[in-house]
């Protein structure tokens, strides 16, 4: 009887998680669905779920009558190369405060996490004048170097976190095995922290994806990622429902893939280690 | 080849000062243990010699040579931890090559010298194994593999068996006693065990708060220990301390005896007492007495021990058996106790 | 594991992440307060004059400023409000025993992976459009006028478009929050005999509160720049009934090139996300610790 009762308790607990995951989940579902329609029976007033005639049509279009693989290739150029920069960047830093802990070691972790709270207003004014005059408007390299900095200390505080869980004797022992600090890091301490770096690496690849103020601001049509180019819909194309969809769908697959592989990763990483 | 000799050396923490300065000389082919309570600076001593701490002040010199500013690497030690610290990503095989192919050995060599390890520390079957899938005993083979490889000129051992079960530590310090033998190499051993000390030891260094109370062979230490320190620590159970002199009822300094250094008489003794626990072992019974006035006493008396909780007993110590301490809790010499006891 | 030989090389291989973000934060900072005392426009290209803090008066006593404060403070606490809410009944919700949670977890996740962009067009088009928009045909359907959300309620449509992108990372953050927790405990609460009601506020929610306070200081942090929803569907209007202090810069300093009013703002904002800032630093601070 009592496992009658707790099979009941979970029928309708599944119903109730399934209803509303599904409505959380509906707007992306119905962007996927529509982007398959024609564009009359994407407005038309008794929608269908999935009796409609499914077309392609305006895949092709948008990558036809836009630059579509430029903005594609943009986004990850932007958000692959300032993640691999950040990691190389950050991965000797995070070594030294894990495992050469000082006094000032908390105090610069602080430090470095103070730095992303700086709202993007408030360096708007310069970093744009800064770009103008540097000739770095629009261009990748420009997005490149934001995208590194703006994560950056997540990268330091993600792999930080991961590094101290390897325990120091280990690279230890490599040292009195006679490995020179260059070895240590290449033979012990990546190997073992492979998958932490690959998480930090996924995760910042996710954020530089959809990072949507400085990518906005700094672009206009040569280096525009994704994010620029999907707010170009904002009039009049949006009204062209089925081909906004299709345009949102290709920007938006990849890295809903990619998010789904990194959801454990993605607590520790935006908690700053607050909550594991 | 593998004579340490520490000079005056110090190391702080800041404003702490956790070694004292420190003068030891060990002899090529020395087994010598470090051992004191947690805290006392044995490890970080180690770890000195090592390379892995700097040191505050003071030489450290291997065969004659200073190396107190080489790096690990260079320093041509070898270092067992106390978690082992196996590289969890390569196979058994890889951890034992690692200081090898940091040294640039010959392929053929490396695979001749792993065979021979893996030989001797059993471990041929486990190769292909990563460290993950070993158990305890063996994860320790490896990591002693992985340090004898490469024939270092002394070998360090950081508390290499407090994480092995009570059987297994019996087992592995008979093989590393063992191995001592067969290596004749120099071996520096950390442990917070004493038994650990008194059974493999040439030497034990005892040490307190940063610096050597004692050192010397475990016989020497167990029957002249230099104080009231390296009285209590050396000997399982621990010497009994008291502070009346059972013979003239006077308040003194220290008296110790320890427990395997008393005989019971259920007529007339040193102290009168009365029986608390009981703890048999079958070869050998402990006794806690309860004497009025002094505390509670350990003795040690034969497996078939006649005694029940609440017996009075009378409790004497064996002739010349008794150490005294000043108040310093410097132990005074033998004939001034047997002066005392008369 | 401390020599000086690898104090000196750790120093070395702090140093560009140092100074990059040194630089990062300080020189553009500094501009910033630099040009926030300037008379200082793009279109009037000129002696650019020392001003003092005329640019902080006229900034702080526009009625755009009360105004955009004001839509900055709802827009935070409306997203949070309905974030934590809805994040901890669904946290506690996917903790039970249910069949494909997987799945379930799979697709409660995905809206944060989706580009603030999209969401906000996706929105703002096929779902709350006034004429062909989903929510629209299901007014119609059931009979009601439908809602032009963009004109009537505009700042409640952000707030509903960014809680649903954020929605997730508070479910998760408490998920995994929730799943910490020691099941002795619960099952020691039913031996002395608790209900869930007790048992949620008695064990649960003190449990959670180190991850509550994280995703109100972390969603704080981001929800102080939303930028790129309101630039894609109202543009901060009608008038400035959506406009938030970021977007409000925006304009003052990129689409009406007034530098020096739009520093001053620039300095205000950071002036606001410090306050944000000490709290949420307190508590990692605090977590770094343990």
């Amino acid at each position: 009887m009592s496992i009658n009762k707790s099979n009941k308790s979970k029928l309708i607990y599944t119903f109730l998680a399934w209803t509303i995951s599904s409505l959380i989940f509906f707007p992306i579902l119905w962007t996927l669905i529509t982007s398959f329609k024609t564009e009359a029976e994407a407005i038309s007033s008794s929608p269908s779920l999935f009796m409609f005639d499914w077309t392609l049509e305006n895949y092709e279009e948008v990558l036809a009558r836009s630059p579509y693989f430029n903005h594609f290739w943009n986004s990850i150029v932007i958000s692959l190369g300032s993640s691999i920069l950040g990691l190389l960047i950050a991965i000797p830093a995070a070594w030294s405060m894990a495992f050469v802990q000082t006094k000032r070691t908390k105090n610069l972790l602080m430090w470095m996490l103070s730095t992303k709270m700086l709202p993007p207003v408030g360096v708007l004014i310069p970093i744009y004048l800064l770009f103008r005059n540097f000739g770095l408007l629009d261009t990748k390299l420009g997005l490149v170097i934001v995208m590194t900095l703006i994560n950056l200390p997540i990268m330091v505080w993600m792999l930080y976190t991961y590094f101290r869980e390897i325990p120091s004797e280990v690279l230890e022992a490599s040292r009195m095995d006679g490995a020179s600090i260059g070895e240590e890091i290449l033979y012990v301490l990546l190997p073992i922290a492979l998958p932490g770096i690959a998480s930090t690496l996924l995760l910042n690849v996710i954020l530089a994806w959809n990072e949507a103020f400085w990518t906005l601001i700094l672009t206009a049509a040569d280096a525009a990622p994704l994010t620029a180019f999907i707010a170009s819909y904002s009039s009049p194309e949006g009204l062209f429902y089925a081909k906004l969809s299709a345009a949102s769908a290709m920007a938006i697959v990849p890295i809903l893939i990619l998010g789904w592989f990194s959801q454990k990763q993605l607590v520790r990483g935006l908690s700053f280690g607050a909550v594991k | 080849m593998g004579s340490i000799n520490l000079k005056q050396v110090t190391k702080n923490f800041g404003d702490v000062s956790v070694i004292k300065p420190i003068d030891l000389e060990i002899k090529d082919g020395e087994f010598i243990v470090f051992v004191g309570p947690s805290g006392c600076g044995k490890s970080t001593l180690l770890r000195m010699i090592a390379g892995l701490e700097d040191t505050t002040s003071g030489n450290i010199e291997i065969d004659g040579e200073d190396a107190t500013a080489t790096p690990p690497a260079k320093r041509g030690l070898a270092m067992v931890f106390q978690s082992y610290a196996l590289y969890p990503h390569m196979t058994v095989r890889n951890n034992i090559a690692f200081p090898l192919k940091r040294a640039k050995v010959s392929k053929e060599e490396i695979e001749s010298k792993i065979a021979n390890v893996a030989k001797i520390l059993n471990l041929s079957d486990y190769l292909e194994r990563k460290p993950g899938q070993l158990s305890g005993g063996q994860r320790q083979r490896v990591a002693i593999g992985r340090a004898i490889v490469r024939q270092p000129s002394a070998f360090l051992f950081d508390e290499p068996l407090s994480n092995l079960d009570a059987s297994l530590r019996v087992n592995m310090r008979l093989e590393i006693s063992e191995l001592h033998k067969t290596l004749a190499t120099t071996m520096i051993y950390v442990t917070h065990d004493q038994v650990e000390a008194m059974t493999m030891a040439d030497r034990i260094a005892v040490f307190n708060a940063g610096i050597i109370e004692q050192v010397g062979s475990p016989l020497e230490l167990y029957n002249t220990p230099a104080n009231k320190f390296v009285a209590g620590f050396i000997g399982s159970p621990k010497m009994n301390f008291m502070d009346v002199d059972p013979i003239t009822d006077d308040p003194t300094c220290c008296l110790g005896i320890r427990p395997e250094h008393i005989e019971i008489s259920t007529e007339a003794g040193m102290w009168a007492g009365k029986v608390g626990v009981i703890e048999h072992l079958g070869s050998e019974t402990f006794l806690h007495v309860h004497v009025e006035g002094s505390g509670t006493f350990t003795v040690k008396a034969g497996g078939d021990c006649p005694f029940v909780y609440g017996d009075k007993i009378f409790l004497s110590a064996m002739d010349n058996k008794m150490l005294h301490f000043d108040a310093a809790g410097i132990t005074l010499p033998q004939q001034h106790a047997s002066v005392v006891s008369i | 594991m401390a020599t000086t030989n690898s104090r000196t090389l750790a120093r070395l291989m702090l140093f560009p992440s140092v100074v990059l973000l040194l630089a990062w934060m300080l020189v553009p900072l500094c501009m910033t307060l630099y040009f926030s005392f300037l008379d200082y426009n793009l279109l009037t290209p000129g002696n650019n004059e020392f001003i003092g803090f005329l640019n902080y008066e006229f900034f702080l006593t526009d009625p755009a400023f009360i105004t955009s404060f004001f839509n900055t403070l709802l827009l935070v606490g409306g997203v949070l409000l309905i974030t934590l809410g809805g994040g901890i009944g669904l946290a506690i919700l996917l903790d039970q025993a249910i069949w494909g949670r997987n799945y379930v977890r799979i697709m409660v996740l995905a809206p944060f992976f989706v580009m603030p962009t999209v969401s906000a067009l996706v929105w703002k088009n096929m779902l709350m459009n006034p004429v062909n928009g989903l929510f629209a045909h299901f007014a119609d359907w059931i009979g009601v006028t439908p809602i032009d959300f963009f004109a009537q309620i505009p700042l409640l449509s952000i707030i509903i478009i960014v809680s649903w992108q954020w929605l997730p990372f508070a479910a998760l953050i408490l998920l995994t929050s929730i799943q910490s927790l020691d099941r002795e405990q619960l099952e020691a609460a039913d031996l002395d005999g608790a209900g869930p009601f007790s048992k949620f506020y008695y064990i649960v929610l003190p449990h959670l509160g180190r991850a509550i306070t994280a995703v109100i200081l972390i969603e704080t942090i981001f929800l102080l720049s939303i930028f790129a929803e309101i630039l894609v569907t109202t543009s901060g209007g009608p008038g400035y009934e959506s406009t938030n202090i970021t977007y409000l810069i925006y304009t003052q300093s990129l689409l009406q090139f007034d530098v020096g009013g739009g520093s001053a703002g620039g300095i205000v904002a950071v002036i606001i996300a410090n306050i944000v800032a000490i709290f949420l630093m307190r508590l990692i601070g605090k977590n770094l610790e343990d």
